[in-house]
């Protein structure tokens, strides 16, 4: 069992005050749903977690197992079981994809895999989300469709096998097709027991990955929580009774558009 | 003053004398640190202090020859003053030859090994009709090398050129590679620099009957002190020809110094005409410089296509910080990073043995170990099944 405990965490970017005081547990097998709208600061909790340069830890801790994560470097953290899966995933050019994960799984686990094995896993893992195996020849997420960007962090997240992992915004950008692909891809790894933190705006991905919990997020702080019936009631009346008029459920934006 | 529309010709003489000595406030110089070349620029007695050998398969031939074999100049025009000493004062020139309708089965490859000392070198590779050849000059050792290299190449035929400079730190490297590209032949040009002190490269390229294709390509890798110039020209005088320049700089120390020049020319009678040049610099410490100046002068609107992209910029921390998100250290997400940056360049190089040995290198002097995974390859086909 692990656990990932978020205290009171205050988040800046330059000077502002983004996050403000953050507090949530997520454990091993569950999966938490984090909905909030446009600037509410979901993604700076994703990527403060993950420990991206640009954002500075005023005050609180986030602790995996007990270990003090804002201490570790960038590398430790996913190297100690977090996983981002990032709403806009960076191009490498020039490093092709099965390069970086093997080189990424090597990192993870500690030893290079097994060539014949690492081969027969990868290709396992590509074809649960439909992925050609060409891909693999590609250079990292340069020229990627967002679908395709989109199905290579979750087939990371599959070889790398995190205790905790955060997608944000993992439904974005993704048709119908793509959405389930992804969903499904997300699903099998959550059978392994991975506590998941699913980051959104929209409730269209709740109906492929079942949350036990929902919280929304609001100017930088979770202001209240629920189970998976707290998701219906976003998806009926949007963000309204925060005082942002977005509402949370796809087909609303396209009617109102 | 009249203006006819057209740049000035590019200046070129035999005779050294033409060119004024430079001084480093010549167009053409005033990137180079003059103050340590000052000895190349007035004749010199060649001290012999390099030792080249020269290997190669069947459909090939090389030997030494004298001034007056008839191709010696028959492509060159000297446009500096280093290059025009060169030329008038070398004595022994390496004649490589490639048998005409010859596929060769492996790379020519002449190796240059210097020791301290003046030298002046002369190479002419002729790759006869419908010939298909690697030729590899591989540089390495510490000494001073003026030199002038012409690739001919007959209709139809494939050159493809790789020229390693892995010289040491104290070696000063100045030469002028020179090609002229037959009816529907295909040139391709690989300088991969990663040692010297000075070098200063000049390939060059005319076309001498339609349907010709040059592909030149560069790889750089600046290190404490080293000021590595490559400058370009190619001049498209005939319908119908090709080129494509890519030329890649990676400096890791603030006295690294790179220098791109990228002119390319394309005459009113050069129809159909199709180029484009890159050069992409990555400066991995503060104080580093990279120059770049590419030159497109386009004197016909009926050309296919004609562009150049040039950029400096330091490492991306966003690809870092992807990188080491999925658990990769900091030092080995760099070594990726610079080997992915090289990797378009790299992968021109068709000699395997070759590419890995550069590669290491490169990794070498980016802290890295060299590669577990070939041995780890071998060690899983070999293993118990």
């Amino acid at each position: 069992m692990s656990k990932l405990e978020i205290r009171g965490l205050h988040v800046n970017v330059e000077q502002t005050e983004i996050l403000k005081g953050v507090d949530l547990t997520v454990s091993s097998g569950e999966t938490h749903a984090i909905m909030g709208p446009n600037g509410s600061g979901k993604s700076t909790l994703a990527y403060s977690i993950a420990g991206h340069p640009k954002y500075t830890i005023t005050a609180g801790q986030v602790l995996l197992d007990g270990e003090n994560v804002l201490e570790m470097a960038v590398d430790q953290r996913a190297r100690a079981g977090l996983f981002l899966a990032m709403q806009y995933p960076v191009e490498v050019p020039g490093v092709s994809v099965s390069n970086f994960l093997r080189t990424a799984a090597t990192a993870v686990r500690g030893e290079a895999p097994k060539l014949r094995t690492w081969v027969k896993e990868v290709n396992a893992a590509m074809s649960v989300l439909e992925m050609d195996k060409s891909f693999a020849e590609r250079n990292v997420n340069e020229g990627f469709s967002g679908g395709e960007k989109k199905r290579h962090e979750i087939l990371q997240m599959a070889l790398l096998q995190p205790k905790i992992a955060i997608l944000d915004e993992t439904d974005s950008g993704l048709d119908v097709d793509a959405l389930r692909v992804v969903s499904e891809g997300v699903n099998r790894v959550r059978e392994t027991g991975v506590g998941t933190l699913l980051i959104t705006h929209y409730t269209r991905i709740l109906r492929y990955i079942k949350p036990d919990f929902v919280h929304v997020f609001f100017d930088g702080r979770i202001v209240e929580s629920g189970g998976a019936e707290l998701a219906n009631e976003l998806e009926a009346n949007g963000y309204a009774r925060y005082g942002v008029n977005e509402p949370a459920d796809t087909e609303a934006v396209a009617a109102g558009a | 003053m009249t203006k006819t529309g057209s740049p000035a010709e590019r200046f070129s003489s035999r005779n050294p004398d033409d060119f004024a000595v430079p001084t480093g406030r010549e167009e053409d110089w005033r990137f180079t640190p003059m103050r340590k070349l000052r000895t190349i620029l007035r004749p010199y007695q060649s001290e012999g202090t390099e030792k080249v050998s020269v290997s190669g398969p069947q459909g090939a031939r090389w030997s030494i020859v004298g001034r007056d074999h008839p191709r010696f100049g028959s492509v060159l025009r000297p446009a500096d003053r280093v290059s025009a000493l060169a030329f008038a004062n070398v004595s022994d020139i390496l004649f490589i030859e490639i048998d005409a309708e010859t596929q060769l089965s492996e790379p020519v490859t002449v190796t240059v090994t210097g020791e301290p000392g003046l030298n002046y070198g002369h190479v002419v590779v002729e790759a006869k009709p419908y010939s298909k050849a690697t030729v590899v000059f591989d540089h390495t050792g510490n000494t001073t090398d003026t030199a002038n290299v012409e690739f001919l190449l007959g209709d139809g035929a494939q050159l493809s050129i790789v020229t390693v400079q892995d010289w040491g730190s104290e070696a000063i490297h100045v030469s002028t590679h020179t090609a002229l590209i037959g009816r529907d032949a295909q040139f391709d040009h690989v300088s991969v620099t990663l040692g010297g002190a000075i070098v200063r490269l000049s390939p060059t390229v005319r076309f001498a009957g339609p349907g010709g294709s040059a592909q030149l390509f560069g790889l750089s890798f600046a290190g404490a002190g080293q000021h590595f110039e490559s400058r370009l020209y190619v001049d498209h005088a005939v319908p119908n020809c090709s080129s494509n320049v890519v030329y890649k700089s990676a400096l890791d120390a603030d006295s690294a110094r790179t220098v791109w020049i990228g002119d390319v020319r394309i005459r009113p009678e050069a129809t159909g005409t199709s180029t484009y040049e890159l050069n992409r610099n990555l400066l991995l410490t503060e104080g580093a410089r990279a120059d770049s100046v590419p030159n497109l002068e386009i004197e016909t609107g009926e050309i296919t296509g004609a562009g150049h992209a040039s950029a400096t910029g330091r490492f991306d921390d966003l690809q870092l910080f992807y990188l080491q998100s999925r658990g990769i250290p900091e030092d080995e997400a760099r070594r990726l990073v610079v080997r992915g940056f090289f990797a378009d360049v790299l992968t021109h190089i068709n000699v395997a043995a070759l590419h890995d040995r550069l590669m290491a290198t490169i990794d070498a002097r980016l802290g890295g170990k060299p590669s577990d995974d070939a041995a780890d390859l071998v060690a899983d086909e070999t293993g118990t099944a």
